[in-house]
Protein backbone atom coordinates (compact mmCIF):
# COMPACT_ATOMS: atom_id res chain seq x y z
CA UNK A 1 0.00 0.00 0.00
CA UNK A 2 1.70 2.83 -1.13
CA UNK A 3 1.34 6.21 0.24
CA UNK A 4 0.37 9.52 -2.23
CA UNK A 5 1.87 12.98 -1.81
CA UNK A 6 -0.61 15.85 -1.85
CA UNK A 7 1.04 16.61 -5.31
CA UNK A 8 0.64 13.20 -6.69
CA UNK A 9 -3.30 13.16 -6.39
CA UNK A 10 -3.72 12.95 -10.12
CA UNK A 11 -1.11 9.75 -10.41
CA UNK A 12 -3.18 8.02 -7.50
CA UNK A 13 -6.36 8.62 -9.44
CA UNK A 14 -5.19 6.72 -12.08
CA UNK A 15 -3.49 3.92 -10.45
CA UNK A 16 -6.42 3.41 -8.11
CA UNK A 17 -8.77 3.21 -12.14
CA UNK A 18 -5.98 1.23 -13.02
CA UNK A 19 -6.40 -1.23 -10.15
CA UNK A 20 -10.63 -1.28 -10.61
CA UNK A 21 -10.31 -2.08 -14.38
CA UNK A 22 -7.73 -4.76 -13.51
CA UNK A 23 -10.47 -6.09 -11.73
CA UNK A 24 -12.89 -6.03 -13.69
CA UNK A 25 -11.06 -7.79 -16.07
CA UNK A 26 -10.77 -4.92 -18.73
CA UNK A 27 -6.47 -5.53 -18.93
CA UNK A 28 -5.98 -3.38 -21.91
CA UNK A 29 -7.40 -0.38 -20.11
CA UNK A 30 -5.76 -1.37 -17.13
CA UNK A 31 -2.32 -1.35 -18.99
CA UNK A 32 -3.18 2.23 -20.42
CA UNK A 33 -3.87 3.53 -17.40
CA UNK A 34 -0.90 2.36 -15.75
CA UNK A 35 1.26 3.62 -18.36
CA UNK A 36 -0.15 7.32 -18.08
CA UNK A 37 0.25 6.71 -14.54
CA UNK A 38 3.69 5.97 -14.96
CA UNK A 39 4.32 8.60 -17.88
CA UNK A 40 2.42 11.24 -15.05
CA UNK A 41 4.94 10.13 -12.28
CA UNK A 42 7.75 10.67 -14.56
CA UNK A 43 7.21 14.17 -15.71
CA UNK A 44 6.32 15.35 -12.06
CA UNK A 45 9.57 13.91 -10.35
CA UNK A 46 11.61 15.45 -13.74
CA UNK A 47 10.71 18.98 -12.01
CA UNK A 48 10.10 19.00 -8.24
CA UNK A 49 9.95 22.00 -6.49
CA UNK A 50 11.82 22.37 -3.41
CA UNK A 51 8.78 22.11 -1.42
CA UNK A 52 7.78 18.88 -2.95
CA UNK A 53 11.37 17.37 -3.05
CA UNK A 54 11.11 18.12 1.25
CA UNK A 55 7.78 15.60 1.28
CA UNK A 56 9.35 13.35 -0.81
CA UNK A 57 12.64 13.45 1.24
CA UNK A 58 10.35 12.51 4.29
CA UNK A 59 8.30 9.59 3.06
CA UNK A 60 7.77 7.62 5.75
CA UNK A 61 8.19 4.49 3.10
CA UNK A 62 11.76 6.51 2.05
CA UNK A 63 14.43 3.38 2.42
CA UNK A 64 15.87 3.84 6.11
CA UNK A 65 18.66 2.82 7.55
CA UNK A 66 17.61 -0.04 8.51
CA UNK A 67 17.04 -0.88 4.72
CA UNK A 68 20.37 -0.05 3.69
CA UNK A 69 22.09 -2.48 6.68
CA UNK A 70 20.32 -5.12 4.85
CA UNK A 71 20.53 -4.27 1.44
CA UNK A 72 23.64 -3.58 0.93
CA UNK A 73 25.71 -5.10 3.86
CA UNK A 74 26.57 -8.69 5.39
CA UNK A 75 27.72 -10.07 8.41
CA UNK A 76 26.28 -6.10 9.99
CA UNK A 77 26.98 -6.12 14.09
CA UNK A 78 25.32 -3.37 16.03
CA UNK A 79 27.67 -1.53 18.76
CA UNK A 80 25.65 0.17 21.19
CA UNK A 81 26.65 3.03 23.49
CA UNK A 82 28.82 6.49 24.30
CA UNK A 83 30.37 4.59 27.31
CA UNK A 84 29.66 7.96 28.75
CA UNK A 85 25.98 7.91 29.74
CA UNK A 86 23.70 5.79 27.48
CA UNK A 87 22.75 4.16 24.01
CA UNK A 88 20.93 6.51 21.82
CA UNK A 89 18.54 4.62 19.09
CA UNK A 90 18.49 7.86 17.19
CA UNK A 91 21.75 7.50 15.75
CA UNK A 92 22.75 3.41 15.26
CA UNK A 93 26.44 2.11 13.95
CA UNK A 94 27.63 -1.09 13.41
CA UNK A 95 30.68 -2.85 12.33
CA UNK A 96 29.55 -4.69 8.30
CA UNK A 97 30.99 -5.55 5.66
CA UNK A 98 30.53 -3.93 2.17
CA UNK A 99 31.99 -5.48 -1.30
CA UNK A 100 33.22 -8.06 1.05
CA UNK A 101 35.34 -5.35 3.16
CA UNK A 102 34.97 -4.10 6.64
CA UNK A 103 33.69 -0.56 7.53
CA UNK A 104 32.16 1.04 10.39
CA UNK A 105 28.68 2.52 9.10
CA UNK A 106 26.56 5.01 11.48
CA UNK A 107 23.54 6.39 10.74
CA UNK A 108 20.04 8.11 12.36
CA UNK A 109 17.46 6.00 12.65
CA UNK A 110 13.51 7.73 12.18
CA UNK A 111 11.91 4.50 12.47
CA UNK A 112 9.11 2.61 10.84
CA UNK A 113 5.98 2.63 12.83
CA UNK A 114 4.57 4.64 15.37
CA UNK A 115 6.28 2.74 18.42
CA UNK A 116 10.08 2.60 16.75
CA UNK A 117 9.08 6.18 15.95
CA UNK A 118 9.11 6.72 19.38
CA UNK A 119 12.01 4.96 20.39
CA UNK A 120 14.80 6.48 18.06
CA UNK A 121 13.04 9.13 18.74
CA UNK A 122 11.94 10.33 14.98
CA UNK A 123 15.76 10.41 14.07
CA UNK A 124 16.54 13.26 16.96
CA UNK A 125 19.72 12.16 18.05
CA UNK A 126 20.80 13.62 21.69
CA UNK A 127 24.20 14.02 23.05
CA UNK A 128 25.10 10.59 23.14
CA UNK A 129 24.38 9.01 19.64
CA UNK A 130 26.79 11.75 18.40
CA UNK A 131 29.08 10.80 21.30
CA UNK A 132 28.34 6.93 20.21
CA UNK A 133 29.54 8.57 16.67
CA UNK A 134 32.79 9.82 18.12
CA UNK A 135 33.73 6.53 19.39
CA UNK A 136 32.47 4.54 16.51
CA UNK A 137 34.74 6.63 14.04
CA UNK A 138 38.01 6.46 16.63
CA UNK A 139 37.48 2.80 16.58
CA UNK A 140 37.39 2.80 12.29
CA UNK A 141 40.48 4.93 12.98
CA UNK A 142 42.30 2.66 15.56
CA UNK A 143 41.16 -0.69 12.70
CA UNK A 144 41.99 1.10 9.33
CA UNK A 145 38.30 0.78 8.19
CA UNK A 146 36.27 2.94 5.79
CA UNK A 147 33.63 4.83 7.49
CA UNK A 148 30.36 4.93 5.48
CA UNK A 149 27.43 7.26 7.54
CA UNK A 150 23.88 7.57 6.18
CA UNK A 151 21.98 11.00 7.09
CA UNK A 152 18.54 11.18 7.74
CA UNK A 153 17.40 13.72 10.85
CA UNK A 154 14.99 16.86 10.92
CA UNK A 155 17.71 17.80 13.53
CA UNK A 156 19.60 17.35 16.40
CA UNK A 157 17.22 16.79 19.45
CA UNK A 158 15.67 20.02 21.04
CA UNK A 159 14.99 19.19 24.52
CA UNK A 160 15.98 19.95 28.15
CA UNK A 161 17.68 16.68 29.02
CA UNK A 162 19.75 17.49 25.54
CA UNK A 163 21.18 20.57 26.76
CA UNK A 164 21.83 19.54 29.86
CA UNK A 165 24.68 16.87 28.74
CA UNK A 166 25.90 18.99 26.09
CA UNK A 167 24.44 18.44 22.79
CA UNK A 168 26.57 21.77 21.25
CA UNK A 169 29.57 20.05 22.49
CA UNK A 170 28.65 16.68 21.04
CA UNK A 171 27.87 18.14 18.17
CA UNK A 172 30.90 20.49 17.64
CA UNK A 173 33.16 16.91 19.16
CA UNK A 174 31.89 14.95 16.53
CA UNK A 175 32.63 17.05 13.12
CA UNK A 176 36.07 17.90 14.84
CA UNK A 177 36.25 13.79 14.85
CA UNK A 178 35.14 13.71 11.30
CA UNK A 179 37.56 16.09 10.70
CA UNK A 180 40.33 14.20 12.64
CA UNK A 181 40.18 10.83 11.34
CA UNK A 182 42.99 8.86 8.82
CA UNK A 183 40.60 6.75 7.12
CA UNK A 184 38.07 7.23 4.02
CA UNK A 185 34.79 8.92 5.65
CA UNK A 186 31.86 9.22 2.76
CA UNK A 187 28.48 10.63 3.67
CA UNK A 188 25.59 10.04 1.52
CA UNK A 189 22.28 12.12 2.91
CA UNK A 190 19.60 9.56 2.14
CA UNK A 191 16.54 12.00 3.13
CA UNK A 192 16.73 14.73 5.80
CA UNK A 193 20.19 16.37 6.28
CA UNK A 194 18.95 18.72 9.34
CA UNK A 195 21.33 21.28 10.59
CA UNK A 196 23.88 20.98 12.85
CA UNK A 197 22.92 17.46 13.45
CA UNK A 198 23.42 16.46 10.00
CA UNK A 199 26.95 18.53 9.46
CA UNK A 200 28.04 16.33 12.23
CA UNK A 201 28.13 12.69 10.58
CA UNK A 202 28.30 14.64 7.59
CA UNK A 203 31.63 16.34 7.08
CA UNK A 204 33.52 13.41 4.86
CA UNK A 205 35.92 12.96 2.05
CA UNK A 206 33.38 12.47 -0.09
CA UNK A 207 29.24 13.47 0.28
CA UNK A 208 26.75 12.25 -2.09
CA UNK A 209 22.99 12.76 -2.34
CA UNK A 210 19.80 11.17 -3.09
CA UNK A 211 18.34 13.32 -5.87
CA UNK A 212 15.26 13.97 -3.69
CA UNK A 213 16.79 14.36 -0.46
CA UNK A 214 17.57 17.95 1.36
CA UNK A 215 20.20 19.45 2.90
CA UNK A 216 19.84 22.91 5.02
CA UNK A 217 20.98 24.71 7.97
CA UNK A 218 17.48 24.82 9.34
CA UNK A 219 14.26 22.87 8.52
CA UNK A 220 11.74 25.14 5.69
CA UNK A 221 9.41 25.59 8.84
CA UNK A 222 11.98 27.31 11.25
CA UNK A 223 13.52 29.50 8.37
CA UNK A 224 9.44 30.29 7.20
CA UNK A 225 8.91 31.00 11.02
CA UNK A 226 11.72 33.11 11.85
CA UNK A 227 12.13 35.34 8.39
CA UNK A 228 8.40 34.92 7.39
CA UNK A 229 6.85 34.88 10.70
CA UNK A 230 4.47 32.70 9.98
CA UNK A 231 3.63 29.92 12.15
CA UNK A 232 3.67 25.97 11.20
CA UNK A 233 0.72 24.20 8.75
CA UNK A 234 -1.65 26.06 6.80
CA UNK A 235 -0.70 29.61 5.38
CA UNK A 236 3.54 28.53 6.20
CA UNK A 237 5.73 30.21 3.96
CA UNK A 238 8.07 26.91 4.05
CA UNK A 239 7.64 26.14 0.18
CA UNK A 240 9.03 29.73 -0.08
CA UNK A 241 11.95 28.97 2.62
CA UNK A 242 13.01 26.00 0.92
CA UNK A 243 13.28 28.10 -2.71
CA UNK A 244 15.11 30.61 -1.14
CA UNK A 245 17.61 28.25 1.02
CA UNK A 246 18.83 26.18 -2.01
CA UNK A 247 18.07 22.61 0.01
CA UNK A 248 18.34 20.45 -3.67
CA UNK A 249 21.02 18.16 -4.83
CA UNK A 250 20.89 19.97 -7.39
CA UNK A 251 21.78 23.19 -5.94
CA UNK A 252 24.18 21.94 -3.01
CA UNK A 253 26.30 20.03 -6.14
CA UNK A 254 26.60 23.43 -7.79
CA UNK A 255 27.38 25.35 -4.71
CA UNK A 256 30.31 22.50 -4.21
CA UNK A 257 28.91 21.55 -0.74
CA UNK A 258 28.23 18.12 -2.40
CA UNK A 259 29.99 15.75 -4.72
CA UNK A 260 27.70 13.41 -6.26
CA UNK A 261 24.28 12.80 -6.76
CA UNK A 262 22.93 9.17 -6.73
CA UNK A 263 19.52 9.30 -8.78
CA UNK A 264 16.57 7.75 -7.65
CA UNK A 265 13.79 5.62 -9.82
CA UNK A 266 11.20 6.87 -11.28
CA UNK A 267 8.86 8.41 -8.61
CA UNK A 268 11.20 8.71 -5.54
CA UNK A 269 13.23 5.99 -3.64
CA UNK A 270 10.41 4.90 -1.68
CA UNK A 271 8.82 3.34 -5.25
CA UNK A 272 11.98 0.99 -5.63
CA UNK A 273 14.15 0.20 -3.05
CA UNK A 274 15.91 -2.40 -4.73
CA UNK A 275 17.07 -0.32 -7.58
CA UNK A 276 17.64 2.32 -4.92
CA UNK A 277 20.02 -0.54 -3.24
CA UNK A 278 22.00 -0.93 -6.46
CA UNK A 279 22.82 2.19 -7.58
CA UNK A 280 23.77 3.33 -4.06
CA UNK A 281 25.80 0.45 -4.28
CA UNK A 282 27.78 1.73 -6.99
CA UNK A 283 27.97 4.88 -6.03
CA UNK A 284 29.47 3.75 -2.93
CA UNK A 285 32.14 1.06 -4.05
CA UNK A 286 33.63 4.04 -6.35
CA UNK A 287 33.55 6.31 -4.14
CA UNK A 288 35.57 3.85 -1.57
CA UNK A 289 37.69 2.43 -4.34
CA UNK A 290 39.01 6.21 -5.06
CA UNK A 291 39.97 6.85 -1.46
CA UNK A 292 41.61 3.73 -0.30
CA UNK A 293 44.27 3.72 -2.17
CA UNK A 294 45.53 7.18 -0.21
CA UNK A 295 47.55 7.49 2.78
CA UNK A 296 45.72 8.48 6.27
CA UNK A 297 47.59 11.62 6.12
CA UNK A 298 46.55 12.60 2.51
CA UNK A 299 43.37 11.54 3.52
CA UNK A 300 42.77 13.88 6.51
CA UNK A 301 44.47 16.84 4.69
CA UNK A 302 42.24 16.33 1.33
CA UNK A 303 39.39 16.28 3.72
CA UNK A 304 40.09 19.62 5.84
CA UNK A 305 40.93 21.34 2.46
CA UNK A 306 37.71 20.31 0.68
CA UNK A 307 35.89 22.18 4.51
CA UNK A 308 38.29 25.29 4.59
CA UNK A 309 37.15 25.78 1.24
CA UNK A 310 33.33 25.90 1.64
CA UNK A 311 31.94 29.47 0.82
CA UNK A 312 35.53 31.04 0.48
CA UNK A 313 36.56 33.44 -2.54
CA UNK B 1 9.05 57.88 32.54
CA UNK B 2 6.91 59.52 29.36
CA UNK B 3 5.62 57.17 25.76
CA UNK B 4 8.90 59.06 24.61
CA UNK B 5 12.22 58.01 26.68
CA UNK B 6 10.43 54.55 26.79
CA UNK B 7 10.31 54.55 23.10
CA UNK B 8 13.96 55.53 23.17
CA UNK B 9 14.48 52.81 25.59
CA UNK B 10 13.28 50.10 23.46
CA UNK B 11 15.05 51.52 20.31
CA UNK B 12 17.89 51.15 22.32
CA UNK B 13 18.02 47.53 23.49
CA UNK B 14 17.19 46.48 19.56
CA UNK B 15 20.15 48.42 18.47
CA UNK B 16 22.41 47.37 21.26
CA UNK B 17 22.56 51.29 22.68
CA UNK B 18 24.92 51.92 20.38
CA UNK B 19 26.75 55.80 19.67
CA UNK B 20 23.14 57.31 19.68
CA UNK B 21 24.22 60.37 20.70
CA UNK B 22 21.34 61.70 23.00
CA UNK B 23 21.11 58.52 25.19
CA UNK B 24 21.70 60.06 28.34
CA UNK B 25 19.87 57.43 30.19
CA UNK B 26 20.03 53.95 29.61
CA UNK B 27 17.38 51.69 31.70
CA UNK B 28 18.95 48.30 32.32
CA UNK B 29 17.61 45.11 31.02
CA UNK B 30 18.09 43.03 34.10
CA UNK B 31 16.46 45.12 36.67
CA UNK B 32 15.16 48.06 34.70
CA UNK B 33 16.82 50.84 37.08
CA UNK B 34 17.47 53.89 34.87
CA UNK B 35 21.72 54.33 34.62
CA UNK B 36 23.45 57.08 33.42
CA UNK B 37 24.58 56.19 30.15
CA UNK B 38 27.93 57.50 30.82
CA UNK B 39 28.58 55.66 34.44
CA UNK B 40 27.37 52.56 32.84
CA UNK B 41 29.20 52.34 30.31
CA UNK B 42 32.55 53.61 32.61
CA UNK B 43 31.35 50.56 34.70
CA UNK B 44 31.83 48.33 31.51
CA UNK B 45 28.41 47.97 30.50
CA UNK B 46 27.94 46.00 33.70
CA UNK B 47 24.82 47.44 36.10
CA UNK B 48 25.95 48.12 39.45
CA UNK B 49 22.09 47.62 41.00
CA UNK B 50 21.74 43.79 39.98
CA UNK B 51 25.45 43.07 38.01
CA UNK B 52 23.54 42.59 34.62
CA UNK B 53 26.36 41.97 31.96
CA UNK B 54 24.81 43.98 29.07
CA UNK B 55 26.00 43.38 25.64
CA UNK B 56 29.19 44.92 24.05
CA UNK B 57 30.48 45.20 20.88
CA UNK B 58 33.58 44.83 19.09
CA UNK B 59 35.11 48.48 19.72
CA UNK B 60 34.78 48.15 23.99
CA UNK B 61 35.95 44.47 23.66
CA UNK B 62 38.86 45.25 22.78
CA UNK B 63 39.30 48.23 24.54
CA UNK B 64 38.76 46.31 27.53
CA UNK B 65 40.76 43.27 26.96
CA UNK B 66 43.78 44.53 25.51
CA UNK B 67 46.67 45.68 27.94
CA UNK B 68 46.47 49.43 27.67
CA UNK B 69 43.21 49.43 25.38
CA UNK B 70 46.33 49.39 22.66
CA UNK B 71 45.84 47.42 19.60
CA UNK B 72 45.83 47.02 16.19
CA UNK B 73 42.67 45.87 13.70
CA UNK B 74 43.48 42.55 11.44
CA UNK B 75 41.87 43.52 8.36
CA UNK B 76 39.08 40.84 7.14
CA UNK B 77 37.81 40.30 3.71
CA UNK B 78 34.79 41.48 2.51
CA UNK B 79 32.89 38.35 1.15
CA UNK B 80 30.94 37.80 -1.82
CA UNK B 81 27.28 39.10 -0.86
CA UNK B 82 24.44 37.19 -0.99
CA UNK B 83 25.74 33.83 -2.93
CA UNK B 84 22.01 32.07 -2.82
CA UNK B 85 20.18 35.80 -3.76
CA UNK B 86 18.57 35.07 -0.57
CA UNK B 87 14.82 36.99 -0.23
CA UNK B 88 12.57 36.72 2.48
CA UNK B 89 10.75 39.89 3.95
CA UNK B 90 13.31 42.00 2.41
CA UNK B 91 16.23 41.27 0.15
CA UNK B 92 19.79 40.45 2.15
CA UNK B 93 21.91 42.27 0.14
CA UNK B 94 19.82 45.11 1.98
CA UNK B 95 19.87 43.57 5.70
CA UNK B 96 23.50 43.31 5.10
CA UNK B 97 24.00 47.02 3.97
CA UNK B 98 22.22 48.41 7.23
CA UNK B 99 23.99 46.13 9.68
CA UNK B 100 27.13 47.65 7.89
CA UNK B 101 25.93 51.11 7.96
CA UNK B 102 24.80 50.44 11.69
CA UNK B 103 27.62 48.79 13.42
CA UNK B 104 30.40 50.18 10.86
CA UNK B 105 31.80 46.07 10.79
CA UNK B 106 32.48 44.27 7.63
CA UNK B 107 30.72 41.50 9.07
CA UNK B 108 29.84 40.09 12.37
CA UNK B 109 33.16 39.32 13.64
CA UNK B 110 35.91 41.80 14.04
CA UNK B 111 39.50 40.98 14.75
CA UNK B 112 42.18 42.96 16.46
CA UNK B 113 45.90 41.92 17.70
CA UNK B 114 47.87 43.20 20.67
CA UNK B 115 48.74 42.06 24.33
CA UNK B 116 46.73 40.52 26.86
CA UNK B 117 48.70 40.37 30.24
CA UNK B 118 51.65 41.04 28.20
CA UNK B 119 50.85 37.95 25.97
CA UNK B 120 50.91 39.14 22.21
CA UNK B 121 47.39 37.61 21.81
CA UNK B 122 44.84 37.63 18.58
CA UNK B 123 41.11 38.51 19.76
CA UNK B 124 37.96 37.87 17.65
CA UNK B 125 34.83 39.46 18.66
CA UNK B 126 31.77 38.59 17.47
CA UNK B 127 29.08 41.68 17.25
CA UNK B 128 25.16 40.64 18.34
CA UNK B 129 24.60 43.62 16.83
CA UNK B 130 25.15 42.86 13.29
CA UNK B 131 22.44 40.68 12.27
CA UNK B 132 22.20 38.25 15.67
CA UNK B 133 26.15 38.24 15.06
CA UNK B 134 25.10 35.19 13.19
CA UNK B 135 27.38 33.08 11.14
CA UNK B 136 28.00 32.77 7.35
CA UNK B 137 30.59 32.97 4.98
CA UNK B 138 32.46 36.16 6.25
CA UNK B 139 32.18 34.85 9.60
CA UNK B 140 33.84 31.52 8.69
CA UNK B 141 36.03 33.67 6.86
CA UNK B 142 37.77 36.38 9.71
CA UNK B 143 37.98 33.26 11.96
CA UNK B 144 40.02 31.53 9.41
CA UNK B 145 41.95 34.33 9.33
CA UNK B 146 42.34 35.00 12.88
CA UNK B 147 43.60 31.13 13.27
CA UNK B 148 45.89 31.65 10.59
CA UNK B 149 47.80 34.85 12.13
CA UNK B 150 47.60 33.16 15.78
CA UNK B 151 49.65 30.49 13.91
CA UNK B 152 51.90 32.35 11.54
CA UNK B 153 52.78 33.99 14.96
CA UNK B 154 52.69 31.88 17.66
CA UNK B 155 49.87 33.94 19.29
CA UNK B 156 46.65 32.78 21.70
CA UNK B 157 43.76 32.99 19.74
CA UNK B 158 41.17 34.70 21.99
CA UNK B 159 37.45 34.04 20.89
CA UNK B 160 34.80 36.36 22.04
CA UNK B 161 30.87 34.57 21.02
CA UNK B 162 28.15 36.16 20.67
CA UNK B 163 25.83 34.88 18.05
CA UNK B 164 21.72 33.79 17.14
CA UNK B 165 23.29 31.06 15.14
CA UNK B 166 23.55 30.43 11.40
CA UNK B 167 22.73 33.34 8.97
CA UNK B 168 19.68 31.41 7.35
CA UNK B 169 20.63 33.85 4.24
CA UNK B 170 23.42 31.68 2.92
CA UNK B 171 21.21 28.63 3.41
CA UNK B 172 23.73 25.49 3.25
CA UNK B 173 26.65 27.65 3.30
CA UNK B 174 25.91 29.01 6.84
CA UNK B 175 26.26 25.68 7.98
CA UNK B 176 29.24 24.54 6.74
CA UNK B 177 31.04 27.21 8.55
CA UNK B 178 30.43 24.53 11.40
CA UNK B 179 33.33 22.39 9.68
CA UNK B 180 35.26 25.08 7.86
CA UNK B 181 36.28 26.87 11.39
CA UNK B 182 36.27 23.51 13.27
CA UNK B 183 38.98 22.74 10.68
CA UNK B 184 41.18 26.14 11.74
CA UNK B 185 40.40 24.76 15.65
CA UNK B 186 42.47 21.33 14.81
CA UNK B 187 44.92 23.42 13.47
CA UNK B 188 45.71 25.38 16.42
CA UNK B 189 45.35 22.45 18.72
CA UNK B 190 47.69 20.48 16.75
CA UNK B 191 50.23 23.26 16.74
CA UNK B 192 49.94 23.75 20.70
CA UNK B 193 48.35 27.26 20.18
CA UNK B 194 46.11 27.88 22.91
CA UNK B 195 42.65 28.83 21.87
CA UNK B 196 40.27 30.14 24.87
CA UNK B 197 36.57 31.03 24.31
CA UNK B 198 34.98 33.58 25.93
CA UNK B 199 31.39 32.75 25.60
CA UNK B 200 28.83 35.67 25.91
CA UNK B 201 24.88 36.53 25.68
CA UNK B 202 23.64 35.13 23.93
CA UNK B 203 26.04 32.11 22.11
CA UNK B 204 23.06 29.49 20.23
CA UNK B 205 22.75 27.58 17.29
CA UNK B 206 25.36 26.59 15.20
CA UNK B 207 28.15 28.56 16.57
CA UNK B 208 27.37 26.97 20.05
CA UNK B 209 27.98 23.72 18.23
CA UNK B 210 31.12 24.08 16.27
CA UNK B 211 33.53 26.73 17.60
CA UNK B 212 32.15 27.89 20.43
CA UNK B 213 32.35 24.66 22.67
CA UNK B 214 35.61 23.45 21.23
CA UNK B 215 38.23 25.75 22.97
CA UNK B 216 41.24 24.54 25.45
CA UNK B 217 39.49 26.47 28.36
CA UNK B 218 35.93 27.95 28.48
CA UNK B 219 35.17 31.09 29.85
CA UNK B 220 31.68 32.70 30.17
CA UNK B 221 30.34 36.18 31.10
CA UNK B 222 27.16 36.21 34.07
CA UNK B 223 24.15 35.42 33.20
CA UNK B 224 24.75 34.31 29.19
CA UNK B 225 22.29 32.83 27.95
CA UNK B 226 24.08 29.97 26.43
CA UNK B 227 22.79 26.52 24.23
CA UNK B 228 22.03 25.34 21.47
CA UNK B 229 18.56 24.65 20.59
CA UNK B 230 16.07 28.34 21.52
CA UNK B 231 14.18 28.12 24.34
CA UNK B 232 10.91 28.71 22.01
CA UNK B 233 12.00 25.64 20.10
CA UNK B 234 12.33 23.56 23.34
CA UNK B 235 8.83 24.40 24.79
CA UNK B 236 7.37 23.80 21.75
CA UNK B 237 8.65 20.37 21.41
CA UNK B 238 8.44 19.49 25.09
CA UNK B 239 5.40 21.39 25.52
CA UNK B 240 6.50 21.99 29.59
CA UNK B 241 7.72 25.17 31.32
CA UNK B 242 12.16 25.41 31.30
CA UNK B 243 13.86 25.25 34.17
CA UNK B 244 14.95 28.70 36.05
CA UNK B 245 18.24 29.80 34.96
CA UNK B 246 18.04 27.27 31.86
CA UNK B 247 21.17 27.74 29.26
CA UNK B 248 22.39 30.37 31.75
CA UNK B 249 25.84 30.74 32.02
CA UNK B 250 25.93 29.52 35.84
CA UNK B 251 23.74 26.28 34.55
CA UNK B 252 26.36 25.43 31.98
CA UNK B 253 29.25 26.07 34.67
CA UNK B 254 27.16 23.23 36.57
CA UNK B 255 26.84 20.91 34.08
CA UNK B 256 30.01 21.43 33.13
CA UNK B 257 30.54 22.78 29.66
CA UNK B 258 32.30 25.67 30.97
CA UNK B 259 35.43 26.21 33.30
CA UNK B 260 34.77 29.36 35.12
CA UNK B 261 32.18 32.30 34.62
CA UNK B 262 34.01 35.48 35.09
CA UNK B 263 32.81 38.92 35.58
CA UNK B 264 33.50 41.42 32.81
CA UNK B 265 35.30 43.68 35.89
CA UNK B 266 38.09 40.43 36.23
CA UNK B 267 37.70 39.29 32.29
CA UNK B 268 40.99 40.74 31.21
CA UNK B 269 43.00 40.12 34.19
CA UNK B 270 41.89 36.49 34.16
CA UNK B 271 42.85 36.05 30.50
CA UNK B 272 46.09 37.37 30.91
CA UNK B 273 46.70 35.11 34.22
CA UNK B 274 45.60 32.15 31.83
CA UNK B 275 47.38 32.54 28.62
CA UNK B 276 50.33 33.16 30.53
CA UNK B 277 50.03 29.88 31.85
CA UNK B 278 49.27 28.53 28.24
CA UNK B 279 52.52 29.53 27.55
CA UNK B 280 54.56 29.34 30.19
CA UNK B 281 55.20 33.08 30.25
CA UNK B 282 56.67 34.31 33.34
CA UNK B 283 54.78 36.25 35.97
CA UNK B 284 54.61 40.65 35.26
CA UNK B 285 57.02 41.91 37.65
Amino acid sequence: MSTYLEFEAGVAALETSAARAEGEGRAAEAAELRERATRQLKDLYARLTPWQRTLVARHPARPHIPHYLAGLFTEVMPLAGDRLYGEDPAIVGALARFEGQSVVVIGHAKGEDTESRLRHNFGMARPEGYRKAQRLMQLADRFGLPVITFVDTPGAFPGVDAEERGQAEAIARTTETCLAIGVPLVALIVGEGGSGGAVAIAAGNRVLMLEHSIYSVISPEGCASILWRTPAGRGSKAPEAAEAMKVTAADLLRLGVIDRIVYEPVGGAHRDHALTMTRVRTALAEELAALEAQPRAALREARREKFLKMGAL
Amino acid sequence: MSWLTRGRARIQQILGRRDVPDNLWTKCRGCGTMLYTKEFEANLSVCPACGHHERIGPAARFALLFDGAVFERIPVEMPADDPLKFRDLKRYPERLKAARAATGEADALALAKGTIGTVPSVVGVQDFAFLGGSMGVGVGAAFVRAAEVALAERRPFVMVTAAGGARMQEGILSLMQMPRTTVMVARLKEAGVPYVVVLTDPTTGGVTASYAMLGDVHIAEPGALIGFAGARVIESTIREKLPEGFQRAEYLLAHGMVDMVVRRHELAATLGRLLRHLTRTPEPA
